[in-house]
């Protein structure tokens, strides 16, 4: 099927790039692998609020919905994008088995991903993402197993410990590797988004009103357990977020709670080859944009957390420039339209750029926090490749991660580097003493993400095979 | 007054790499200079297979010597590449791939690859996992694979070991001949030498051209796949009579899929672009040899460059009209073949006759006959 458009990801961002390329008279086709609109943030609601359906989070997700349902946009969900090609084609595994698309425009909107800086205990049964727990409080309003610890940093943090308190769950810890003053320092630039930051201190309310503990510059040392996480050891950190000297703390739980911050899904744009750079503060490597989203790759737009760590609302307007961008490229917004349109989305994204710094600096990755991680600690959890096995590397002569992967298979497993890529990278820039940069990117390839044999397959005869000419004898 | 090498190396793959080893474990001062890191071409994105069944007739005894390099390589190379000696099977699935299974099988053997035609049935025996369609295969026991990503590893070690100058991300602009030797232009800076090897795999057509020599060569994009970790599901090499499937289980659990299929891609740009279709095309050749591989998840997919003479046989020999110089590579199936047939070309380096004939190149520089016509 041909479109004008295809737009990989439906949540804030991805779904307004559809509604305003669609808007502006392009015919757009939707993917996504989720059964509704909405992404991460939008998927259900925030936890810690007591009527469903009441939170912001809600009634913005249910408008994108309702906005998407009505219109003509064709909207691909239960799809799991698998491949996507040059001019551009994708490749879609669903109910139906695999389905493509093409158009001479895409956009990127595919997410983030969550990062977990390891310690010796996270791959035990016990230990959950922070943001995974956000998704899981969405879906069954519930985190398994009491009592809970909270631990890790940025504003997830306090909503998801909220929410296991209304959800009557016990959290005998929140901790924080932020320090209170941190927070404070912050908060000129969290209230130019007065909402949200009512939203953080809801939460943080709530969880004072349970009377729970926070640990402000604390993290997480170790999990103790046999089979499963049994305890958690907390102990003091240093402004930069590495261990300092203080008094350790031991807490009996069934489940931890920890993450740390997100990275940019930014496997589009890679695999395309386009221009990216790095930028801590943004979450990693990003794609180099213009001001509505185009890559250097003529037609690719990307947008969203994809492309830097920015908070739903900067995802929507973003979504909603490069939509508008996707159709005054293609000649169908002249640039009196486009102006106007895009104007209030560029408005509204210079009055939170403050208020997704402070976000962003709460969430990017410390140098400090990467040499805190034990020799025999596993990094890579898919492939069992521990921080000495990371060095060994280097000192063997890996200079790049790819070449890290060869010698390891650090990042070759199921989830190819989107849970361990970053702090592996660091941990090797760290013993090669050299700029983060200098260690390179993960070559991105297909699958985006794992695909059933049996899903790609579909029905088929073995004479419908088209067998190319054999090699020469 | 700078330093001048008895033999440069151009080009970290197997080929510049085993040449690189043994000449100077023969005793020669040697720098070996890649673009990138060893072997992060061809020789680590391949899919390790050490069949014989997928070899051309003409390389099979050196490929029957390599494989007996490989097997042995913890004595020679002194690192470990993860190679499994094991049975392979070729299957053959219609009348018509019978018929060229059983043609093709015959002309491996009479080069001397112990291959034998076995019904369906015996096929079964070797390798439970295939599918009961399978009509009759070819079978040989001199079969095999290594884990390709771990050649960097291993050679970096041996070369070290043996004294090679290592120029890692040191890329090769140009060449220039005279006073006695060559004098190799780098962005970091001149390197000498008195011999030249150039081992750039499909990048030795720009590397020749240095040099005046015009070999073209053609460059073939291939696509490979592996599965998530899976419990055993099979304990062979398998392939089909037409040569476009090659399939092993590590021990680790992981199934890699290959068999030539084309993706995009050029000298220029690389592997950039896998084509969905022959993915899928692919795979569903590899689920009905392998039935319970369709329980698998496909993790990753990539794309190497290899390449291909004229005449699909390799260019291993001296540089007609040059002097001292020596390009290696183009080996069909170069993987299984290149240690061997680069450990030759270091004996003619070193000044020894090679136990097997070298393939000079100069076949190749005639003016291209008509085809049909090209012996
Ligand atoms: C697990 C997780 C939980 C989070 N929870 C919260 C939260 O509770 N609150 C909050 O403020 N922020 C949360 N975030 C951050 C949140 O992602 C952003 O703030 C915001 O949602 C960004 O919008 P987006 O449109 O860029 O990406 P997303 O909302 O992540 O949307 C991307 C969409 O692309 C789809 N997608 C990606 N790859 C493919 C593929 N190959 N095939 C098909 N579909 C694909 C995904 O299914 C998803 O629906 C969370 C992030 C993660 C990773
Ligand atoms: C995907 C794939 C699967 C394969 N599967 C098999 C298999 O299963 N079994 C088998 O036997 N064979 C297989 N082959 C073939 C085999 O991999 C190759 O024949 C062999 O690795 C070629 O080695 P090489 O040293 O000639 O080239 P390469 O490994 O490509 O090495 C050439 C080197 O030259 C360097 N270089 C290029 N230009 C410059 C420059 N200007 N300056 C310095 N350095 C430069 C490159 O960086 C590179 O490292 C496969 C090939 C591919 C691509």
């Amino acid at each position: 099927m041909n479109f004008d458009l295809i737009v990989l990801g439906g949540g804030p961002a991805g779904g307004n790039a559809a509604l305003a390329a669609a808007e502006a008279g392009l015919s757009v086709v939707l993917f996504d692998e989720q059964p509704t609109a909405g992404g991460q943030v939008w998927r259900a609601p925030w936890p810690g609020f007591d009527a469903p359906g009441g939170s912001p989070e809600r009634r913005d997700g249910d408008a994108l919905r309702a906005a998407l349902a009505a219109s003509n946009v064709d909207l691909r969900f239960g799809r799991r994008v698998w491949s996507v090609g040059g001019n551009f084609r994708v490749d879609a595994v669903g109910p139906d088995g695999n389905e493509s698309a093409e158009a001479p425009r895409l956009i990127a909107a595919t997410g983030a991903h969550e990062r977990v800086v390891p310690f010796p205990g996270w791959t035990l049964p016990g230990v959950i993402g922070l943001a995974a727990a956000t998704v899981l409080l969405k879906s069954h309003g519930v985190v398994p197993g009491s009592p809970v610890v909270v631990a890790g940093c940025g504003p997830l943090l306090a909503g998801v410990a909220a929410g296991i308190v209304k959800a009557g769950g016990t959290v005998a810890a929140v901790v924080d590797l932020a320090g209170a003053t941190d927070w404070i320092a912050a908060v000129p630039r969290l209230l130019s988004r007065p909402a949200t930051f009512a939203q953080g201190v809801g939460w943080a309310l709530k969880i004072a009103g349970a009377r729970v503990p926070i640990h402000f510059r604390h993290a997480v040392r170790r999990v103790e357990g046999e089979d499963g996480a049994e305890a958690v050891v907390i102990g003091p950190v240093d402004a930069g977020g590495g261990n300092a000297a203080g008094p350790e703390i031991r807490y009996a739980i069934s489940t931890l709670v920890v993450g740390h911050g997100l990275v940019p899904g930014a496997e589009i744009p890679r695999l395309f080859r386009a221009d990216m750079r790095f930028d801590r503060r943004l979450g990693g490597h990003v794609p180099v944009l213009d001001a509505e989203g185009r890559t250097s790759v003529p037609g690719l737009y990307a947008t969203g957390d994809g492309v830097g760590i920015r908070g739903a609302v900067a995802a929507t307007d973003g979504g909603l420039l490069a939509g508008l961008a996707a159709a005054h490229d293609m000649k169908r917004l002249d640039a009196a339209a486009f102006a106007e349109r895009a104007a209030p989305a560029r408005r509204r994204l210079a009055g939170v750029a403050g208020f997704s710094d402070a976000m962003a600096a709460m969430m990017a990755l410390r140098p400090a926090q990467a040499s805190s991680v034990p020799p025999e600690t596993v990094v890579c959890r898919c492939e069992d490749v521990t921080r000495r096995e990371i060095e060994e590397a280097a000192d063997s002569g890996a200079t790049e991660v790819n070449q890290l992967k060869h010698f390891t298979r650090c990042g070759m497993g199921p989830c190819q580097g989107r849970m361990c890529g970053d702090v592996a990278a660091e941990l090797l820039a760290q013993k090669l003493g050299v700029p983060r940069e200098a260690v390179g990117q993960w070559t991105a390839r297909p699958p985006l993400r794992p695909v059933p044999l049996a899903d790609l397959l579909g029905r088929f005869d073995y004479s419908d095979i088209p067998i190319p000419k054999p090699a020469p004898l | 007054m700078t330093h001048v090498h008895d033999l440069a190396v151009v080009g970290g793959g197997v080929h510049g790499a085993t040449a690189a080893l043994f000449c100077a474990r023969g005793g020669m001062d040697v720098a070996l200079l890649d673009r990138g890191p060893l072997c992060r071409e061809a020789s680590g994105v391949n899919a390790g297979t050490l069949t014989m069944q997928m070899t051309r007739v003409a390389l099979i005894p050196y490929a029957m010597k390599a494989h007996a390099m490989w097997a042995s390589a913890p004595q020679w190379l002194g690192h470990d590449v993860g190679v499994v000696v094991c049975d392979g099977l070729s299957l053959a699935f219609t009348e018509q791939e019978a018929e060229i299974l059983t043609f093709r099988a015959g002309k491996r053997r009479e080069a001397g690859a112990p291959i034998s035609i076995i019904d369906g049935k015996a096929a079964k025996r070797i390798e439970p996992g295939i599918s009961d369609e399978v009509l009759i295969a070819g079978h040989c026991e001199v079969d095999g694979y290594a884990n390709a990503y771990l050649t960097g590893l291993a050679y970096r070690n041996a070369l070290l070991g043996a004294g090679v100058s290592l120029h890692e991300n040191r890329r090769v602009d140009g060449v220039d001949v005279g006073d006695g030797g060559f004098t190799l232009s780098t962005p970091q800076g001149p390197l000498r030498a008195r011999r030249l090897l150039l081992a750039g795999g499909v990048w030795i057509e720009p590397m020749l051209a240095w040099l005046g020599v015009s070999l073209p060569i053609k460059t073939l994009v291939n696509q490979l796949a592996v599965t998530e970790r899976v419990a055993p599901v099979m304990r062979t090499v398998v392939g089909i009579a037409s040569g476009l499937l090659s399939l092993k289980q590590y021990a680790h659990g992981t199934v890699v899929i290959g068999g030539g299929w084309q993706a995009l891609g050029d000298r220029e740009r690389g592997g950039v672009e896998l084509v969905p279709e022959r993915l899928v095309g692919n795979m569903r050749l590899a689920c009905h040899a392998i039935p319970a591989l369709a329980g698998a998840r496909l993790a990753r997919a990539w794309a190497g460059l290899e390449a291909e003479t004229r005449d699909a046989l390799p260019a291993a020999g001296p540089v007609p009209g040059v002097p001292d110089a020596y390009v290696c590579g183009s080996v069909h199936s170069g993987y299984t073949s290149g240690p061997y047939i680069a450990r030759l070309l270091a004996d003619r380096i070193l000044g020894s006759e090679p136990e097997m004939p070298l393939f000079p190149i100069d076949r190749l520089l005639r003016p291209e006959a008509p085809e049909g016509t090209d012996a």
